[in-house]
């Protein structure tokens, strides 16, 4: 292709920043010294196209250094990349966390999702404005420019609210829960995981937490780490696959699709290359399992995901971590570096024969790209747009080859089955929903946090664990599996927290998310929240989602102004017949949810007028 | 040298109770059609790959627990397909209510007018569309909170930046269709892409900067592709608005390029004894609707009356 270059030249700073991650450019035709051997010889071709995969990676590192990406630093990124600019663009705008115009060097991203907003966001707010102004102004703050905007859900719901501040330069950090102090000081602690409140030594998926050292493969190895995968070894790749088959795990991200089934799909389809992907773009709101895990047993995901490359054949491993989860991001980067050193990853894997690597990939702030195919878009360097299913991912996944995704959490019950045992495992929970399942829970309980229960334990079960409603309220609702999941009342308690038994309530685990209300709650802004999270989520592609998120937004506006579109029946028969298209006609599961949560509101009678 | 060709397999399907038999690799939408069904289509075009994404094509087939986009889901042998289903219908009518709602349909042409009138499509259900207002630079992740008395739509401006073409983004719909034309389907300049997310996704050049400083080669290849007219020849723009505009009143005269030697057919429009636009046809196999711009805007000498 003929490219035209972006004119203005990148500055010195945001050169470096991309050359740290590309290599300074080898000749003029990749931006860099004009020599007189580049009129001779031309680089190009597909070599130069294969690397835009690197473009997300470079538009971060330039963001990391001066807070956004200019158009000179667009331009460089281009033609590094041999990516035509207006692509480039796209996709840059495409992340809530890449600036395409001049932003203040530090800017703190306040949670005001769901939870958060009902836990301190609204005053925090307040307070932030009145220091600073209004989001996207720019205040001087001990000599630094600070500036602030609103952000949907953090995963720090267990600690509400919730920040994110990123500096330029410096890096980026959580901060919950947030004070105004703390913010406008600009002095951070890394936080800790998470408070568990369960006795570790009970707990299967959570055993670690808190208690091993995540920065250390010693401490992991200590703690019966990579056990596993040399049991996996001994077992063989056919015994892997059948022993997963045989314990009936099921996918921990939402769609739960029996992982034994993906994995032997992807180590039977034709072909060399193949990968796997550990999820950990968590953005449900209400959902920081994956978090928690990936801060405090990184190495756990590292060991499942060299298993996962062990028995489906795959040598190449994503691990794509949320853009809000800087912990994590550190902590997994950490345990590849240490495993690699330590042979555990590399060309000969524990001397076993085999090789497997990790690289791990950050998001930038949109919630589709925990969607399979629009996580391979995003990984691949374009916009990230999911695609029709078929193909699926197993024969056709990133950069077109068989692949399995699988969540973090699933990642870790893999490691799980093979400790215990298949059938051990599949003598957990039901039978058609086994072994242990971590729920986030957050909202008005008493003690939020992360919870590992086996499958079937009720919602009232559950949240007696987490110390019951605060100040003794009643539940009013529970919103089980975050925006993209349904309320359910409190005559539902007693359902079982199973994939069938959430079906038999109208709702669905989805990301293990639980967020409960109690009967004081004004589900008016909940619902609004909702409807707000997933206009902003939508990925613009197809119409349904895109103008219908939009209209279900404002549907809900009016009728909280209580200006209604001609009757109140008339804006609720139009809420219906929007949550039908979405359903039935959107691309990807973003679309087909998106609503949900607001459907079984009215349906339960949680606002306004009853249906 | 012998040409080999592949043995064709054929396969069976149903759409609505009426078996069709078509060869491996059609589409569903292939099988609707067959079956006689009058399936709307926005950004589905016969000469490029389905972008599958206005979903105004759904419908519904067995054992899909959503619908199924027509345009780009390949038939299977034994396919039970309904274009009918209540289900199918309320999509179909959706999509169009919405995109209504949203941007100018009303240069969008006959089919989609014929369309909306036999799905009872009321673009107007959402409320008033806000007025027109610049484009803002995008802001993913973050919006305005609705105003409760408009329905948000795309209107803006119409760019009018040169003699050649026009760019009315108030009437875009999308459908993807410019952007692969520009891309690697068609033109390999990759002068735009969509940029923004979600409802405030827009096509745009890097930065938005005008298509001079672009790398746009003014082919007008977008223009031959796009379904509602929000890309269109200066001339053709001009009339509509002038509302002189009138295809009955137009005569096309098929002729072959003077300017090089691949010799690309030209169709050329006349209105009143002028040209008003020029295209090629989508069906010509080596063209399929594509010129440079030489051949797509290379002919106002004709009425400069400076002659030549």
């Amino acid at each position: 292709m003929d490219l035209r270059d972006l004119l203005d030249q990148p500055t010195s700073t945001e050169r470096a920043a991309v050359d740290d991650l590309l290599g300074s450019a080898p000749s003029g035709w990749d931006g860099g010294e004009i020599t007189p051997l580049d009129g001779h010889v031309a680089y190009g071709g597909h070599e130069a196209r294969a690397r835009r995969h690197l473009l997300l990676p470079a538009l971060h590192a330039v963001q990391d250094a001066v807070g956004s990406v200019s158009k000179g630093a667009l331009g460089y990124i281009s033609t590094r990349l041999t990516v035509p600019p207006a692509e480039a663009y796209g996709v840059a705008t495409f992340y809530a966390l890449i600036d395409t115009r001049p932003r203040p060097a530090t800017l703190i991203h306040v949670c005001d999702d769901i939870v958060c907003s009902r836990y301190g966001a609204e005053a925090l707010k307040q307070s932030i404005e009145a220091e600073i102004g209004t989001p996207g102004a720019t205040t001087s703050v001990g000599g630094s420019n600070v500036g602030w905007v609103p952000s949907p859900c953090l995963g720090q719901c267990d600690r509400a609210p919730a920040a994110m501040v990123h500096r330029a330069g410096t890096g980026y950090q959580n901060v919950a829960p947030a004070q105004l102090a703390t913010l406008t000081g600009l002095q951070f602690d890394e936080l800790p995981p998470g408070l568990i409140h369960q006795d570790r030594s009970t707990l299967t998926l959570l055993r670690r937490i808190g208690v091993v050292d995540a920065g250390s493969l010693d401490a992991y190895r200590s703690s019966g780490g990579y056990e596993t995968l040399a049991r996996a070894i001994t077992m063989g790749r056919q015994d892997v696959v059948t022993a997963l088959e045989t314990s009936g795990l099921r996918g921990r991200g939402g769609a739960a699709f029996p992982i034994g089934l993906k994995w032997r799909g992807v180590a039977e389809a034709a072909g060399e290359e193949k990968y796997i992907i550990a999820n950990g773009d968590e953005s449900e709101p209400g959902t920081f399992k994956d978090r928690i895990l990936m801060e405090g047993d990184p190495f756990a995901v590292v060991e499942a995901m060299t298993i996962a490359g062990f028995a489906t054949g795959a040598t190449k491993g994503f691990a794509y971590v949320r853009g809000e989860y800087p912990v994590a991001e550190r902590r997994l980067s950490g345990a590849v570096d240490q495993a690699r050193e330590a042979g555990l990853l590399g060309a000969d894997v524990a001397g076993a024969g085999f090789a497997f690597d990790i690289e791990i990939r950050r998001g930038a702030g949109a919630y589709i790209c925990g969607e399979e195919t629009a996580l391979f878009a995003s990984i691949e360097g374009l916009r990230g747009e999911p695609r029709q299913k078929p193909p699926f991912p197993t024969e056709h996944g990133v950069f077109g080859k068989p692949t399995s995704v699988n969540n973090i959490e699933t990642m870790v019950a893999a490691l799980a089955v093979l400790d215990m045992g298949a059938e051990q495992f599949a003598a957990i929970g039901t039978e058609r929903s086994t072994g242990p399942k971590l729920f986030c829970i957050s909202g008005d309980v008493a003690r939020p946090g992360l919870y590992e229960v086996p499958f079937g334990t009720t919602l009232r079960d559950l949240i007696v664990l987490a110390g019951g409603l605060r100040e003794g309220n009643e539940v009013g609702a529970v919103l089980v599996g975050g925006a993209a999941g349904s309320f359910v009342d409190g005559d539902t308690l007693d359902m079982e927290l199973t994939f069938e038994g959430a079906a038999e309530a109208r709702t669905g685990l989805g990301s293990g998310a639980v967020i409960v209300f109690d009967e004081t709650t004004d589900f008016g802004p909940v619902l609004r929240r909702i409807a707000q999270f997933f206009r902003d989520e939508s990925c613009g592609q197809c119409v349904p989602c895109r103008i219908g998120t939009v209209r279900q937004e404002e549907a809900l506006a009016r009728l909280a102004a209580d200006r209604p579109l001609g009757t109140l029946t008339d804006e609720l028969g139009r809420l219906d017949d929007l949550a039908k298209v979405m359903t039935d006609a959107s691309i990807c599961g973003l679309g087909q949810t998106a609503a949900s949560a607001i459907q079984s509101a009215f349906r339960l009678g949680l606002v306004g007028a009853a249906r | 040298m012998t040409m080999v060709e592949e043995p064709i397999t054929i396969i069976p399907a149903r759409v609505g109770g009426v078996e069709v038999e078509l060869p491996l690799g059609s589409t569903v939408l292939d099988a609707c059609r067959r079956a006689g069904a009058d399936l709307p289509t926005l950004c589905y075009g016969p000469t490029m790959t389905a972008a599958n994404a206005c979903r105004v094509c759904v419908v519904e087939v067995e054992g899909s627990r959503t619908l199924v986009p027509s345009c780009s889901r390949k038939l299977e042998e034994g396919m039970e397909i309904r274009t009918d289903s209540e289900r199918a219908m309320h999509s179909r009518r959706l999509v169009m209510e919405l995109l209504g709602s949203a941007s100018e349909l009303d240069r969008a042409g006959p089919d989609l007018e014929r369309w909306m009138r036999q799905a009872r499509a009321m673009s107007g259900r959402f409320g008033p569309a806000e007025p027109e207002t610049p484009r803002v630079p995008p802001e993913p992740g973050h919006h305005r909170p609705p105003d409760t008395a408009s329905a948000a739509s795309v209107a803006e401006p119409a760019r009018v930046e040169d003699e050649l073409y026009v760019r009315d983004y108030g009437r875009c719909i999308l459908c993807y269709r410019c952007v692969d034309a520009c891309g690697v389907e068609h033109q390999n300049t990759f002068a735009i892409a969509v940029a923004g997310r979600g409802f405030d996704a827009r096509i745009s050049t890097e930065f938005d900067v005008t298509l001079p400083d672009s790398a746009c080669v003014y082919c007008g290849n977008c223009i031959a592709v796009c379904p509602t007219g929000a890309l269109a020849g200066k001339i053709e723009w001009d009339m509509r608005e002038q509302g002189t505009w009138d295809e009955s009143r137009q005569e096309v005269t098929r002729t072959v390029c003077s300017y090089c030697g691949v010799g690309c057919n030209l169709d050329l429009h006349v209105q009143d004894g002028r040209i008003v636009s020029v295209t090629s046809p989508h069906d010509h196999d080596v063209t399929l609707g594509n010129l440079c711009i030489k051949g797509r805007f290379g002919w106002m000498y004709v009425d400069s009356g400076r002659g030549v």
